[in-house]
This record gives structure tokens, C-alpha cells and sequence, in this order.
């Protein structure tokens, strides 16, 4: 056995160590078997390069795009089929459709992380609130999250977006407003599960006010089911955002947001079917890249299925 | 039977009555609370979002008088409270204003478009249920095999596509390459003038009345947009169907129709899927509620004048009480689809029938 083999193993025998003698081993070691699991399963891989080259892909928008995404060439290059020049063909602008689904990369990544800070979060705090204060406040809190959860999200979107008027900011309030519900469902549940737990009656005991137990020692417990969730819903808000894009209440032109290339590409589908197709499938790649990685942490980290 | 026992029996005669009319009080206090709360957003998104509604509603080049007029017959100068209440109750009549795009009561518009959407997600769910159930049936039953891989990717590709760009794909393909289905509409420009329909199930009408060429047309029209939500449908329903069965395979009593000899097939779809289907008319009527609201998308695509386009077409127009009226009655059969599903599995499931 040689000397790296040697330090490998003992390093795995730290992370894997029974009695982790400080914080930071603990919590290495739960990351350590939880990325081992995470990996073991190869579609979750998949998806977790998928994302991360959409991260890459927006970050380097302007090193990967050879042409400009908003400017076309409309005397020369209008509706051309794919070629070495123009690897996803031109638009009817004569703009380039792989620079054009390059940068829209930057806009899918605003729309699925905004909406995620503002979601996330609103459910967090309605369903801990709810979960700790129980009683009345309980009860009203979350007979409010069942009767949103019961609306259809997408037409209460429109009507939102409708009201508000189109663009991709209101698109990302619309579709925040109708996506916190199961948050709040997840965040409650996880907090009655440890309300009557001894940590919590400890800290209660030193004195903790609750607004300090709810933030400090309630919403960490449940980030991680949080993280699985808003993963998994990601491919929704995606395809939500592209369909408010695709009827025009999303994006507006020049931007080039996927949903909104499409519409755009529509009136030609039957002749210059490649202006409507690259974009879809760019959005069908990432959705699935979502799907993929969502479905892998779950299994990787959810403790209920796993042997925690 | 002595006095006691009599009134042992009464009394858990009487506890029972209280337990039902107990779950019914609550079945009616939700959904009494979820239609208000349906009105209450969208009286906010009509009313309380437009800086002006009046504005909204007549433009920003109406003479003083006539924007005066309209605001005191909106009730727009009345405490919001009471505004509400006035809205609940027009609503409740069925009264969602004038559409300002046809010119009709928003209610008659919607009731001459909602059965070409009924019908498209009607035929919707029947093809996903029907290549659903046993498609997640045979998933779970060899798991891990073929059959298996292919059903996770359906359902993987179901819940990752855009259904307005495979809709767009289908186009071509299925009509302009293959031409194995008509253009986008509900029928043929010859039929609008010689076909009268009577329920607005165009399929249904034109098989009653015998008109087959009719009902050949109609069928060309709606089978791929149907097949399209079907598609969706399916990967819902077969993905649940899987993890039903995959409980009820796991159960004691398989191991014990096995022990007795029965037949796979029988343990399988008899004894399995029976006890599996209470959950499965929960998901079932579930996918037909999301295809409903799914329909938005796809009438744009395909052209199909049911309540979709109507609420798109409405959209673009500025037509607010048509989207307004359009959402509160999509949002009503979503709702009542969501609690009738609950109800029904509360009936159906033999566990909760004692209690």
C-alpha cells in the first residue's frame, strides 16, 4: 500500500468516524456520504453537469457567443438553415439562434433563482411560524397556504402578469406569488417534528425568545428538504416562465428568452422549423438537468429514505 | 337487550352522526374558504393592482363624464369591503362584466367556448389513463427491466418539455410531413356552415346525428392536441401507478394469494390493482384538473376555441374581465375537481370507512 492510498483511507476513516471529535468533522462527514450516494447514481451526474454548464455557459455569454444576441444581419443572413456559420440557423432578424440561446441561458438562470429567493424564503418563514405558534395562528396561516395551493398556478399567473402588465420581472413575481404553498407545507411539517424535541426545550429554557428559536434553531432543520424541493420545482418554474414568455406576457423582445424565441419562431415552424426547435430543446435540456439533480438529492439527502 | 346496551348502541350511533356531520362541516368550510380566497385574488388582481380600473377598462381617452359614470356603476367610489361583497355576489349570479373584445356577457362566451376544452381534456385523460395505468402497472411489476426504463423517461421527458414546443414539433411532423391529422382548428371551414352542433362535444354531436364524414373531420382535428395532453397525463399517471402498485406488491397479502397458487396475472390485476385504484381515481381526476388549466397553452398552439385561447386572445386584447371571468371558472372546476377527488377517496377507501 502506498503512501497516498494510506493517507486516502485514513482521511475517509476521519469523514466516517463514529465519534466526530468537533463540528466541522461531523458536518464533513455527513457531506462526504451524502456526495457518495449523490454519485453513485449516474443520471443525477448528469444532471448536476447539465446545471453547472448552464451556470458556465451564462457566466462566459459574451466569450461563447460569436455573434451578437440582439442585432441581426437582416440584408444577409434572414431565416438561414443551420449551418457552420450559424450552428442553429438565423431568425427572422437575421440574428444568430446559438448566440440568441446562449445569452438566454443568463435569463433562464435570473428567472429559476429569483424566483427561488423569493419564494423560498416567503414559504419558509409561513410554514415555521405556522408550525411553532400552532393553534389559531396555525390554522389560519395554513388554511391561507391549501386555498393557494388549490389554485391552478399557471392561469393565476396570466391573470397576475395580466394585471401587472408583461415583462420578465412581473413574470417572476407571478409565478413566486403561486409557487410558495408547498414550501410552507414542507417547512411546517419539518417544524413539528422537532417543536417537541429536548434541543428546542433547552434553548427554550436558557431563555430564547421565539423569534430566535424559529430563525436559529428551526429553519436550518428543514433548508435541506427546502433544497430538495425548490430543485425539483425548478423544471416547472422554467417551463411556467417559458410558457408566459411563449404567450408574450414574459420577456419582450429584443430579450432572448427561450419561450419568447420560440413564439417568435412559430410563424415559420413549418418551413424554418429550426427557429422554434433550438430553443425548446435548450429548454428541455435544463428542465431535465432540474429534474435529473432534484431526483438525486432527494434520494442523497433526505434522511426518511435513507438509513440515518 | 337491556337499557344500557340500548343506549351504548345509540350513543355510538349518535358519535358516529357527529363524526360524519363533523367532516362534512369541515369539507364545506374549506371549500367555502377556497372559493372565497379564489374571488379574493382575483378581485385584488382586477380591482386593488390597476393604479385606475376605470382607466383599464375604457382607455385613457374616455370623456370625464362618461369615466364619472362608469366608476360610480363599477361601485368603485364605495368602501373596499363593501366592493367585495358587491363582486362575491355578482359572481356567485355568474356575472363577470362585458367582455369589451365580443362584446357579449364575459358568462355567455364562456359557456359557448368551455365544451371544446371539456371535450379536449376529456380525450386527454382517457388516452393517459388508458396507456397510463397499465404502463406503470407492468413498470412496477418487472422493476428495473426495459419496460421500466422506458416508463421513468417518459415521465422524465413528460415533466421537462415544453408542451406548447412539442405541440409546435407534432405540427410539423403529423400534419405538414406526414399529414396524418387536419391543420389547426376544430373542424374543416365546409362543416362550420352545415354541422350544427348540440352539446358542443363536436365528437359526440356529429356521431348522434349520424354525420360520419363530420365526425371523421373532428377527429383528425383533435387527436393531437389530445394526444399531446395525453402524453402529459400519462407520465403523471404511470409514474404514480408505479409507486402504488410497488406498495401493494410489497404487501402481505400477495405473498399469501402466491402461496395459495393464484395466477400472476390475477394477483397482479386483480388483487394489486384493486386495492391500488382508490389512490389512482385521486391522481386520475388530478390530471384532468391540470390538463384543464394545461389547455391554456395548447389551444394557443393548435388553434382550439375553447377557454385557453379565449383567456390568450383576451389577454392580448387588455380584455380583463374576460381573463378575470376565464380564471374564476377555470380556478372554480379546479378547485371543486381538487375537493370531489378528496371526497371521493374519503368514500372509496375502505380504511376510513370505519372511524
Amino acid at each position: 500500500m502506498t503512501a497516498s492510498d494510506a493517507g486516502h483511507l485514513s482521511r475517509r476513516e476521519w469523514l466516517l468516524s463514529d465519534r466526530p471529535a468537533s463540528r466541522v468533522q461531523a458536518r464533513l462527514g455527513r457531506a462526504y456520504v451524502a456526495w457518495r450516494r449523490f454519485s453513485a447514481n449516474r443520471l443525477a451526474l448528469v444532471g448536476l453537469l447539465i446545471i453547472l454548464a448552464l451556470v458556465v455557459v451564462a457566466a462566459l455569454a459574451d466569450v461563447l457567443a460569436p455573434y451578437s444576441p440582439t442585432v441581426g444581419d437582416l440584408k444577409n443572413a434572414r431565416l438561414l438553415a443551420p449551418s457552420a456559420a450559424h450552428w442553429f440557423g438565423t431568425d427572422d432578424l437575421g440574428r444568430d439562434i446559438y448566440s440568441r440561446i446562449v445569452y438566454g441561458s443568463r435569463w433562464t438562470l435570473y428567472v429559476v433563482i429569483l424566483v427561488a429567493v423569493i419564494a423560498a424564503p416567503i414559504g419558509l418563514l409561513v410554514g415555521t411560524v405556522a408550525g411553532y405558534a400552532g393553534g389559531w395562528t396555525d390554522t389560519i396561516l395554513m388554511r391561507i397556504t391549501d386555498i393557494f395551493l388549490a389554485f391552478p398556478k399557471l392561469v393565476l399567473a396570466l391573470a397576475f402578469v395580466a394585471a401587472l402588465g408583461p415583462g420578465i420581472e412581473n413574470a417572476v413575481l407571478a409565478i413566486a406569488i403561486t409557487s410558495w404553498p408547498p414550501y410552507a407545507r414542507i417547512a411546517r411539517a419539518e417544524t413539528l417534528t422537532v417543536r417537541n424535541s429536548d434541543y428546542i426545550k433547552a434553548v427554550q429554557l436558557m431563555g430564547a425568545s421565539p423569534f430566535r428559536i424559529v430563525l436559529r434553531h428551526i429553519m436550518p432543520l428543514c433548508i435541506s428538504s427546502l433544497i430538495i424541493r425548490v430543485t425539483l420545482d425548478m423544471a416547472g418554474i422554467i417551463l411556467t416562465a417559458a410558457g408566459l414568455g411563449f404567450l408574450g406576457l414574459g420577456a419582450q423582445p429584443p430579450l432572448p428568452e427561450w419561450g419568447a424565441m420560440i413564439a417568435s419562431g412559430r410563424r415559420f415552424i413549418l418551413d424554418q422549423w429550426w427557429v422554434a426547435a433550438a430553443p425548446g430543446a435548450a429548454i428541455l435540456i435544463v428542465s431535465l438537468g432540474f429534474n435529473l439533480l432534484g431526483d438525486g438529492l432527494r434520494d442523497a439527502l433526505d434522511p426518511r429514505s435513507g438509513d440515518q | 337487550m337491556s337499557v344500557a346496551e340500548n343506549q351504548a348502541a345509540a350513543g355510538r350511533g349518535s358519535a358516529r352522526a357527529v363524526a360524519i356531520l363533523s367532516s362534512l362541516g369541515r369539507f364545506l368550510v374549506i371549500a367555502v374558504t377556497t372559493y372565497l380566497g379564489l374571488l379574493a385574488v382575483t378581485f385584488f388582481i382586477g380591482r386593488v393592482i390597476p393604479i385606475d380600473p376605470v382607466l383599464a377598462v375604457l382607455g385613457d381617452r374616455a370623456p370625464t363624464a362618461v369615466v364619472e359614470r362608469t366608476r360610480r356603476e363599477m361601485g368603485l367610489d364605495l368602501p373596499w369591503i363593501e366592493q367585495f361583497y358587491l363582486y362575491v355576489k355578482a359572481a356567485l349570479r355568474g356575472d363577470f362584466g362585458t367582455s369589451v373584445l365580443t362584446t357579449n356577457p364575459v358568462m355567455s362566451d364562456i359557456r359557448r367556448v368551455f365544451p371544446a376544452t371539456i371535450e379536449l381534456a376529456t380525450l386527454g385523460t382517457l388516452i393517459g389513463a388508458v396507456l397510463g395505468v397499465p404502463l406503470g402497472v407492468l413498470a412496477a411489476v418487472k422493476r428495473g427491466s426495459l419496460i421500466d426504463q422506458i416508463a421513468r423517461i417518459i415521465g422524465l421527458i413528460g415533466y421537462s418539455v415544453p408542451i406548447f414546443w412539442l405541440g409546435l414539433l407534432g405540427l410539423v411532423l403529423f400534419y405538414a410531413k406526414l399529414q396524418w391529422v387536419a391543420f389547426p382548428a376544430r373542424l374543416d371551414v365546409v362543416y362550420e356552415y352545415t354541422f350544427t352542433p348540440i352539446t358542443g362535444f363536436y365528437l359526440l354531436d356529429s356521431a348522434m346525428q349520424g354525420q360520419w364524414d363530420v365526425f371523421y373531420d373532428a377527429y383528425r382535428h383533435i387527436i393531437l392536441p389530445a394526444a399531446l395532453l395525453g402524453y402529459f397525463a400519462l407520465a403523471y399517471i404511470s409514474r404514480m401507478t408505479r409507486s402504488f402498485m410497488l406498495n401493494e406488491l410489497a404487501q402481505e397479502y400477495i405473498v399469501a394469494a402466491r402461496a395459495k397458487g393464484l395466477s400472476e396475472t390475477r394477483i397482479i390485476w386483480g388483487h394489486a390493482l384493486r386495492n391500488a385504484a382508490v389512490p389512482m381515481v385521486t391522481v386520475i381526476a388530478l390530471s384532468y384538473a391540470s390538463l384543464l388549466e394545461g389547455s391554456v397553452l395548447t389551444e394557443t398552439v393548435f388553434s382550439w376555441p375553447g377557454i385557453g385561447l379565449y383567456i390568450t386572445n383576451s389577454l392580448t386584447n387588455a380584455d380583463m374581465n374576460a381573463v378575470l371571468g376565464g380564471t374564476i371558472v377555470i380556478g372554480s372546476v379546479f378547485i371543486a375537481i381538487n375537493l370531489l377527488s378528496d371526497l371521493l377517496y374519503r368514500l372509496l377507501d375502505p380504511r376510513t370507512k370505519t372511524g
